[in-house]
């Protein structure tokens, strides 16, 4: 019997060529794409950012984005700050405007930094309330759809409000119900997210499906696992590919969803700076001062690349179809 | 076939009743009423905020609210809050004027995304696909507006194209030929950048569709049996590849309320998109609603049209309608 199980392993491995388990398949085929690793760096170094820029705009301020130095308004990006006009409290940091200054005088770099946390919490937290409905949604009605709740099954019931959802123009939804809320950077943020998790909803349950009658599960089931140990440990693992996928993008969409907010004048207000408000701010002076407009448009399309560039190569990276091309 | 559709149309029927219920109620239960629009006017009294909200039916419950909504919007007599011009005159002359831009930005989209992508998906991994890959994500990233605003920096100086309104004020006496040319001229640059984000998304689906088909048997089997490549591509290929596009047409129709609220405030073009967006100013229940409520018509009705269109080109479908009973 011990001769039985010590011979097993050994004789696998050497019949076997040296495998990699799927994730590791989809890291290497993720790096081959240089395009999405490119993204990918852009997006760490962005996170650095954003984490950094919470820290030194607002805990241990070396960057303050609220000093208003009306001497100093409209500099040009690189300038150094004249020392008679400015307090010296008031001055930015190592004497330099890094990117300019706008119309109050304020540091551009400072509101950039600080702005870069902001967006980039605007764009996850959306998500996540995006993300929690759509599993969840999407989980019952492909797990427990056949249920029936009086006339209808919950998967009817649950399918056709995504269907409602989905009739409604997003954009103009989103701006009707954060123009008629108080405006507030949370609102913004939950209307996001309860506006777009319909696609989430959707293939979570497709995917939930597919795989109840996967082998795998149907064992699990038959074995006498509970319904919670199936679904979270042999089903969820199995659905989160699209899941990552749709997150990426989402945090892209959230972000460019939020500048056009505010454009509109519906974004996150004042005191927040978001690069959405910076940018739309700036464009009043597109002539006068153009690295107020062309600095937070840039940052956007740059970071918003980024995370569609690597949901992209995620979902090729991920998808078992392209593989093995 | 015919139970097909009718079974399809009563479904909706319902849907239409319960996005009405709940685009009623978005809108109502988020605080903030047309009658607090100018609070700090001295000349609001009490009493005359309580006309106000009785002239409008605001001080009704909510579900009478709902069905004095529907009665004059069934009866064609809804006013609007603001001036009390009947709605869907409003919007019907609104509509008037974003046709032309959404029929231009539409067949501008189709037409340039198909062969693009089509191309991109031939030349899989060439340098023509990396170049398109790469400026369909671009287009697909950046502000919409941040974009239009470069646009017209520099378009506006080198070809003295027109950017704002839908015809050059003074017009009304010119002959008709001009006042033709006149409206086309206006139409260029609006309709090329409402396009711009769509077509960088459509020619991606074209991309993966015929990467998806280019790889199927039957494209093989013409290839091997002496086909000529344009004819494989075009006849064997693309064909197949075209069905899901069918579906897109449902979520076509939305877009032209939804998708414009952005480019026609940048082009102060006097659409359905500004409507809703003065309306929401103005906090405008009547406008806001019936507009959200016709978006979700449409979506629907594009929906609806897009499965039978389904049913109709792919045989399988319709077998299986038939096997269904």
């Amino acid at each position: 019997m011990e001769d039985v199980v010590t011979k097993d392993p050994a004789q696998s491995a050497e019949e076997l060529p040296p495998s990699e388990t799927p994730w590791q398949e989809s890291l290497r085929l993720f790096r081959k794409d240089r395009l999405a690793l490119a993204g990918a760096y852009v997006l760490v170094l962005l996170l650095f950012t954003a984490v950094f820029g919470k820290v030194l705009t607002e805990w241990v301020v070396v960057f303050d984005p609220e000093v208003v130095r009306l001497p100093e308004k409209f500099l040009p990006p690189l300038t150094f700050s004249s020392t008679e006009e400015v307090p010296a409290h008031d001055r930015p940091f190592g004497g330099i405007y890094l990117l300019g200054t706008d119309e109050l005088g304020r540091d551009v770099f400072a509101r950039m930094l600080q702005g870069s946390f902001v967006s980039l919490s605007i764009g996850f937290i959306a998500v996540g309330i995006s993300l929690a409905i759509g599993i969840l949604l999407g989980g019952l009605s492909g797990f427990y759809g056949n249920v029936r709740l009086g006339l209808v099954t919950v998967d009817t019931l649950i399918m056709r409000f995504t269907d409602v959802m989905l009739c409604f123009p997003t954009f103009f939804l989103i701006l009707t119900v954060v123009a008629l809320l108080p405006p507030s950077i949370y609102n913004i943020m939950i209307v996001i997210g309860l506006t777009s998790w319909m696609g989430t909803a959707r293939f979570v349950r497709a995917e939930f499906l597919a795989l109840r009658k996967q082998d795998f599960v149907v064992a699990a089931t038959s074995v006498g696992a509970r319904d919670r140990r199936v679904i979270f440990a042999h089903m969820v693992p199995n659905a989160i590919a699209p899941v990552l996928v749709s997150a990426t993008i989402g945090v892209a969409t959230a972000i460019l969803t939020e500048s056009g907010l505010s454009f509109l004048g519906f974004g996150v207000q004042p005191p927040y700076a978001t690069w959405g408000n910076i940018l739309a701010d700036g464009k009043g002076f597109i002539f006068d001062a153009p690295w107020l407009f062309f600095i937070p448009g840039l940052a956007i399309l740059v970071v918003v690349l980024a995370f569609n560039l690597v949901g992209e190569g995620l979902r090729e990276a991920l998808n078992p179809k392209l593989r093995r091309r | 076939m015919q139970a097909f559709i009718l079974r399809n149309i009563l479904q909706r029927l319902v849907l239409v009743f319960v996005v009405s219920v709940l685009a009623h109620s978005v809108i109502h239960l988020a605080p903030g009423e047309p009658s607090e629009v100018d609070p700090a006017n001295p000349r609001m009294k009490p009493e005359d905020i309580a006309k106000i909200r009785e002239a409008f039916h605001l001080d009704a419950p909510l579900y009478m609210q709902y069905a004095y909504w529907v009665r004059d919007l069934a009866s064609g007599e809804l006013k609007s809050f603001k001036d009390s011009q009947p709605v869907l005159g409003k919007i019907w002359r609104r509509f008037l004027n974003s046709l032309p831009l959404f029929i231009c930005a539409t067949l501008l989209v189709w037409t340039l995304a198909f062969p693009t992508g089509i191309q991109a998906a031939i030349h899989r991994g060439a340098v023509y696909d990396r170049s398109t890959t790469f400026a369909a994500y671009t287009l697909i990233s950046v502000p919409g507006f941040f974009l239009s605003y470069i646009v017209i920096l520099w378009v506006v100086d080198l070809f003295g194209v027109p950017v704002i309104g839908l015809k050059t004020f003074g017009m009304d006496m010119a002959p008709p030929l001009f006042q033709t040319m006149d409206r086309v001229w206006h139409l260029v640059i609006p309709s090329l950048m409402s396009a711009l984000g769509g077509m960088a998304i459509l020619s991606r689906y074209v991309r993966s569709q015929m990467l998806e088909v280019v790889g199927q048997d039957y494209v093989r089997t013409a290839r091997a049996k002496g086909a000529e490549e344009d004819v494989v591509i075009y006849r064997h290929a693309l064909r197949n590849a075209l069905l899901p596009f069918v579906t897109m047409f449902g979520f076509l129709l939305p877009g032209l309320i939804g998708g414009s609220v952005i480019f026609e405030q940048i082009f102060a073009w006097p659409g359905l998109g500004r409507l809703g967006y003065e309306a929401i100013l103005a906090r405008d229940f009547p406008v806001i609603l019936t507009l959200n409520f016709i978006a979700a018509v449409l979506t629907l009705a594009g929906t609806l049209l897009s499965d039978i269109l389904y049913a109709v080109v792919d045989p399988r479908i319709r077998t299986g309608l038939q096997g269904d009973g």
